[in-house]
């Protein structure tokens, strides 16, 4: 018996080991593959006979070169950087209330409510690009960032509502209450003690709301029709892949770069992002 | 000498709780304390009423605590004791009726305009301030700035034995300090009336008895008017000055621990306060209220003394170390209801299951109620 568990131990262990070890890797592999293939030269990436896997040539910088240079990336990436800021300014604005609101009327409505607006966040916009088309239009933002950051918050807006929703719902009215009796005014008591306590939720909106808006391709396309005011998702796809040609190299460089920060965000605050999106789905 | 006689038809069930229809009716006959006979209140409820949908939480009460009064809002739960709390403190609108601060009305007044503090169950502090930014935070509010707000905070802390906890965050406080901390951030702006509603029922058993003496301590020390709302009858008796019983949202009775404890207004008083509670045994006209440690042999009692025999068939005896709790009925010529014996161990008599016992009590320790409206009887 305490031998067979003397024996169970090391076995467990070694076990959750080549489990986490196989999860990591799989989540790493695109990094990495990201990483040698934009630093890799043209020949050592096309030649079929070469390890794919590490550098059979010396790196190269060609790539990076050519992404900076040959097209215009800087610029994008400064497009992509304000529409994400201007974006994010909104989204807070709009959802860090909603979701307190909805939070604290539930029982009231407010959960019936609060699923309505979740569900406008699964209206694609692949449908809502035509009629956002002529709104644009009439507004005559044709061509212009502005166009995305009028558009971009109606996805970011309701998903953001919903994930902060939760959050607030995990702070205990008590503690509000407790601020109203100290002397604080109910906004008082939202600003100075309720989102303060739900500072995670907002980080994570606000790295939830950066993410959407690298990533959106359709609007983009779309409404933006001059190069210099491409995002990174519309620039890199248009501009590194020439009919049936693909510039891989800085293809990956140009991912890369994006995605580095992002997935940096999303590690430090991965716990509170999935906590505070479950405690909204789990408590009525 | 009481003489047993018949049960009245219709008193087969015991009306231990006071019938439905009763719990509007005006307040109680004892310790009633009316809404305009005391000038020196520093707090009143008048014909206070709440109702949620239909339901009627707090209906008509009518309450005056005193200056630097510890009172005690005692009830089941449902009774309208948090509800009744909360109004005072401006957190709940009530549907009618008016709440008076200093003999002022505040019924329309926010929460913050009443000067009122609160310690909740949860003890609800701000878990993203340090405990010194706790306590500062009412100051702040309130526009205390600079030094004068530092020495507050500092001269509040000190007192209370919180000067090595300041810089820390509340989740690295124990159960203890998180209750002296949020006493002393409800203290620190000298409020009107400290309000605590159930501040020491998330203490496990052992913390909670040295709780309630520091808490006692600390309201004697600042001495604030306090309102206390528990459902522990045994955490009511040992805090409150006086006791307000509440069932229904209908107040019972207010009174010393003392006088609730002898003289239960109503059927749900005696049967409420008490562990076990109090027998209640049906006579003709009336029901009949003693005390489990009321029952005792003849040995007990003076030759002279008016005392009335109380036969007991023994069911079951369970021995408590300090007690020994006899389950049984009463026997002829009494109705054979149930009762409750208890005996102190300092009594050496046999308590033994099956047999017979004679038993007495004094007639003044036998408390008569109105079988119709619980109410106590003449």
């Amino acid at each position: 018996m305490r031998a067979a568990r003397r024996l169970r131990r090391p076995l467990a262990a070694g076990g959750r080991f080549a489990l986490l070890a196989a999860f990591v890797a799989f989540c790493a592999f695109p990094f990495y593959w990201m990483l040698i293939t934009a630093f890799k030269s043209t020949t050592d990436l096309i030649e079929v006979s070469h390890n794919p896997l590490v550098f059979n040539a010396p790196p190269t910088l060609a790539h990076v070169r050519q992404l900076f240079v040959e097209t215009q990336f800087g610029q994008w990436l400064l497009n992509t950087l304000a529409v994400g800021v201007a974006v994010v300014a909104i989204t807070l604005v709009l959802a860090v209330p909603a979701g307190y609101a909805l939070a604290r009327l539930a029982g009231r409505g407010g959960h019936r409510l609060a699923i309505g607006i979740f569900l406008t966040y699964l209206v694609p916009p692949t449908i809502l690009f035509i009629p956002f088309a002529r709104i644009i239009a009439v507004l005559g933002l044709q061509d212009s960032l502005w166009s995305l950051v009028l558009v971009y918050p109606s996805f970011t807006v309701p998903f953001c509502t919903w994930l902060l929703m939760g959050f607030f719902k995990a702070i205990p009215p008590e503690l509000e209450e407790a601020a109203m009796i100290d002397g604080l005014s109910r906004l008082g008591a939202f600003v100075r003690v309720a989102v303060p306590v739900a500072i995670s939720g907002v980080l994570a909106t606000v790295i939830f709301t950066l993410t959407l808006v690298m990533q959106e391709f359709v609007y983009g396309l779309t409404f933006i029709t001059s190069s210099s005011a491409y995002t990174v998702a519309v620039g890199v796809p248009t501009f590194l892949v020439r009919g049936d040609v693909y510039f891989w190299g800085a293809i990956m460089a140009a991912c890369l770069i994006v995605s580095l920060p992002i997935a940096a965000l999303f590690t430090l605050f991965i716990d509170r992002f999935v906590a505070g999106f479950t405690v909204g789905a789990v408590k009525q | 000498m009481i003489a047993p006689g018949q049960a009245p038809p219709g008193a087969a069930e015991r009306p231990r709780i006071v019938p439905r229809a009763e719990a509007s009716a005006p307040a109680p006959r004892r310790g009633d304390a009316r809404a305009d006979a005391d000038p020196a209140a520093k707090i009143e409820a008048r014909a206070l009423s709440k109702g949620f949908a239909e339901v009627s939480a707090v209906a008509a009460v009518s309450l005056a605590v005193r200056n630097g009064e510890f009172l005690v809002l005692l009830g089941p739960s449902g009774s309208g004791k948090s509800t009744l709390l909360r109004m005072i403190a401006g957190l709940e609108t009530p549907s009618s009726g008016d709440v008076l601060i200093d003999g002022a009305v505040v019924t329309d007044l926010a929460p913050r305009s009443r000067n009122v503090a609160m310690v909740f169950q949860s003890y609800a502090l701000y878990p993203h301030l340090t405990v010194f930014e706790n306590i500062a935070f009412p100051l702040r509010a309130r526009g205390v700035r600079g030094r004068a707000l530092e020495r507050r905070v500092l001269d509040a802390s000190a007192a209370f034995g919180l000067e090595p906890l300041l810089r820390r965050k509340p989740r690295q406080l124990s159960g203890g300090e998180r209750q002296r901390v949020a006493l002393v951030r409800a203290i620190v702006r000298e409020p009107t009336v400290l309000l605590l509603d159930e501040p020491l029922s998330n203490l496990d058993a052992q913390l909670r008895a040295t709780a309630r003496e520091e808490l006692r301590e600390f309201q004697r020390r600042v001495g604030t008017t306090a309102i206390y709302v528990t459902h522990d009858q045994v955490e009511a008796m040992a805090l409150g000055d006086r006791i307000a019983v509440l069932d229904r949202g209908a107040l019972r009775q207010v009174g010393s621990p003392h006088e609730i404890y002898e003289d239960p207004a109503d059927t749900f008083v005696a049967t409420f306060i008490g562990s076990p509670p109090m027998n209640l045994v049906r006579t003709a006209g009336a029901l009949l209220g003693v005390r489990p440690e009321h029952l005792l042999p003849r040995t007990h009692f003076a030759a002279a003394e008016p005392i009335t025999a109380l036969p007991v068939r023994v069911g079951r005896v369970e021995y408590l170390g300090a007690d020994r709790l006899a389950y049984g009925t009463l026997d002829d010529p009494w109705p054979h209801d149930p009762v409750v014996v208890r005996w102190p161990s300092t009594i050496a008599a046999a308590l033994r299951a099956g047999e017979r016992q004679q038993l007495f009590a004094r007639d003044t320790d036998l408390k008569r109620f109105d079988p119709g409206t619980g109410r106590r009887a003449q």
